[in-house]
């Protein structure tokens, strides 16, 4: 049984776990102090060699990430931070916040020093307001203790960081969307070159990471990147929160070496809820491929997900046990990729649109399986031909559950309508409520 | 009627918080949310002129975000998340059930003013599905019951707390002006995290590796 590594969440326990006095107690603000004893350049090279990959979804090399920004270009550069958690069934970020923020801080101290920005953000979505307190608070004893401000603990090192709250826009957690939200627009993604690292925020250099990417960055400055090496897999280094969520005994976050897989995650967490079966799951979110029983030992690394047909993402674990109708379940998350659309191209903002159409029928059970072959021409004229992947995101469900259980969408059809009843579905029934 | 002087020279604390001045535009928004509860006319009008920016260049913003509301909503705003997982997990139930209660559908008010209703997408908290949020605070692992029994202890003077937030219920402008960036001084208050999140580090430390 893979041993849990709780590095981020380690202190999560303690109950004053996010104020500066807690968080200092467990050796917070250490890193910094040890960052700015290095040059820039070292730090970049330190976060290169320990392996760390975006947590946000792509898995794009941190370190690499941050050494694409050009120095010496007497330009002003940007370490934006997406807090935008908004994909369904993601839910790490947030609770990360909640219990700790100055970690986040202390690794957007190092990760500007590394940069050489002196202004960093973070894009916070708008729907959590106790999350923003909590931040807020954070930055203003930060700057309080003199971590934030001019010449930071007297490293000659200046950095303001600005939190900026979103308003209710999945799209906004794709980088160039979000730098255009934070610029004061409606948040559409924007065509690729120049990428933001030449031209971000501002049109100038800029790095967006995710939260939990840039709040590991204090602990692989603490200890070293052998030790981040020596967690994870070959490719896929270190720790990282898995969030399990749906029906299951004990829903909640995991944070363990890359590579767990959720045989062993269910196996702690008491399985899939009493009585009832695993039928599918997200390995990261509802934008990555559906997986079924059959993929209860796949790794759960980059790599190994991707072999497997889906993408690590977001590591949002959503299992569904055989009580749910899965074209049900496919509709709706359909029907928030048409709702969350930026609206910007043609092929996600019509073809959304169309799939709802298509698959409000076919759960009606008005639909043949000539339907079906319809509805995958159309995922085939909206994957790959859009601005972002957002538009690849809608189409990955419905590819997926047609794969694994296009006899379901066809009983629906012989059926003239849904043959689940909802009801066994919710947490109240087995309750008995 | 236009705003006061001292809601004008709050605007300009904002732009100052940027170093360009549009980045202003949507703290601006939940600021003027803050004091008139929706998106008004006198509040684009205001931003417009305070950014240099043509009125229909806040509007095209403020129309893009759902977090953006263009008539007034309750003094609490209720969200029922029926994305999917919560959905399935009792959303449908509980947003039919309170619909049937209030007498009112998404995106409408209670009579008394003091209830809207929204059908929400993910939330961040599907390790508490199925999950409500009024006035974008956490009411997790909700049922049709506990929800009805929310809105109605709301319409009677008594919210009660969010699960994972301060100790008593804030009203819609007043989180707004939060999330504008004004500290109401109550991020101490509440818990640091709730059971679900600490599952695992609980079973990490009981699995004997700390």
């Amino acid at each position: 049984m893979t041993q849990l590594t709780p590095v981020l969440s380690e202190h999560w326990d303690e109950v004053d776990s996010f104020t500066l006095a807690g968080y200092k107690r467990n050796g917070g603000y250490k890193a910094v102090k040890k960052a700015f004893k290095s040059t820039p350049d070292e730090v970049i090279a330190l976060v290169k060699e320990s392996g760390l990959r975006g947590r946000g979804g792509a898995g794009f090399p941190t370190g690499n990430k941050w050494s694409f920004i050009p120095q010496g270009d007497n330009k002003a550069h940007y370490l934006v931070v997406n807090a935008d958690e908004s994909e369904p069934g993601t839910c790490k970020d947030i609770p990360l916040l909640l219990a700790d923020p100055h970690v986040l801080i202390e690794g957007i101290i190092i990760g500007s020093y590394a940069i050489r920005a002196n202004h960093s953000f973070i894009y916070l979505r708008g729907e959590v307001v106790h999350v923003f307190r909590r931040v807020q608070q954070a930055i203003d004893d930060a700057y309080a203790a003199g971590l934030l401000g001019k010449n930071i603990l007297g490293s000659g090192f200046d950095l303001e960081l600005t939190l900026h709250a979103g308003a209710g826009a999945y799209i906004c957690g794709e980088e160039t969307a979000l730098l255009d939200s934070l610029e004061g627009f409606r948040g559409q993604p924007r065509l690729r070159p120049p990428f933001p690292a030449i031209a971000g925020l501002y049109a100038m250099p800029t790095v967006v990471n995710n939260v939990e990417s840039i709040a590991s960055v204090p602990a692989i400055i603490n200890n070293g990147a052998s030790w981040f090496q020596a967690m994870g897999t070959e490719r896929s280094k270190g720790f990282t929160l898995y969030s399990l969520s749906g029906h299951v005994n004990h829903p909640g976050q995991f944070e363990a070496p890359l590579g767990i897989t959720l045989r062993e995650i269910l196996e702690l967490a008491g399985g899939v809820r009493t009585g009832h079966q695993l039928k599918f799951w997200t390995p990261g979110g509802s934008s990555t491929p559906m997986f079924t029983a059959d993929h209860l030992d796949i790794p759960l690394d980059y790599e190994g997900v991707a072999t497997a047909g889906s993408m690590l993402g977001t590591k949002a674990l959503q299992i569904f046990d055989e009580t749910t109708c899965v074209v049900r379940a496919v509709l709706r998350w359909v029907e928030f990729y048409k709702h969350e659309s930026c609206g910007k191209c043609t092929p996600c903002r019509e073809g959304t649109y169309w799939l709802v159409q298509m698959l409000k029928d076919l759960e009606a059970g008005k639909g043949t399986e000539a339907d079906l072959e319809k509805l995958l021409d159309l995922c085939d004229n909206i994957a790959g031909r859009a601005f972002c992947a957002l538009a690849d995101g809608a189409v990955a469900p419905i590819i997926s559950s047609l794969k694994y259980f296009r006899a379901e969408y066809l009983l629906h059809f012989s059926e003239g309508g849904c043959p689940f009843d909802p009801v066994a579905a919710t947490l109240f029934e087995t309750a008995g409520a | 009627m236009s705003f006061t002087v001292e809601e004008l020279a709050t605007m300009d604390t904002i732009i100052a918080r940027y170093p360009k001045s549009r980045s202003a535009i949507m703290p601006l928004l939940h600021f003027v949310q803050s004091i008139d509860g929706y998106v008004t006319q006198r509040g684009i009008e205001t931003i417009a002129i305070k950014l240099d920016l043509a009125t229909a260049e806040v509007t095209a913003v403020s129309t893009f975000y759902t977090q953006y509301k263009s008539e007034p909503v309750g003094e609490y705003h209720v969200g029922i998340c029926t994305n999917t997982l919560c959905a399935v997990m009792g959303g449908d139930a509980i947003y039919e059930s309170i619909c049937d209660h209030l007498g009112i559908k998404k995106d409408q008010t209670t009579s008394d003013g003091k209830v809207s209703l929204e059908r929400i997408e993910c939330n961040a908290a599907c390790d508490y599905a199925p999950v409500v949020m009024v006035n974008w605070e956490f009411y997790d692992n909700q049922t049709p019951a506990s929800v009805t029994e929310l809105v109605d202890n709301i319409r009677t003077g008594n919210p009660p707390a969010p699960t994972r937030g301060p100790n008593s219920l804030r009203t819609w402008k007043e989180n707004s002006a939060v999330l504008a960036g004004f500290s109401d001084g109550l991020a101490e208050e509440g818990v640091q995290a709730g059971a679900p999140t600490l599952l695992g580090l609980e079973i990490a430390k009981s699995q004997g590796k700390k």
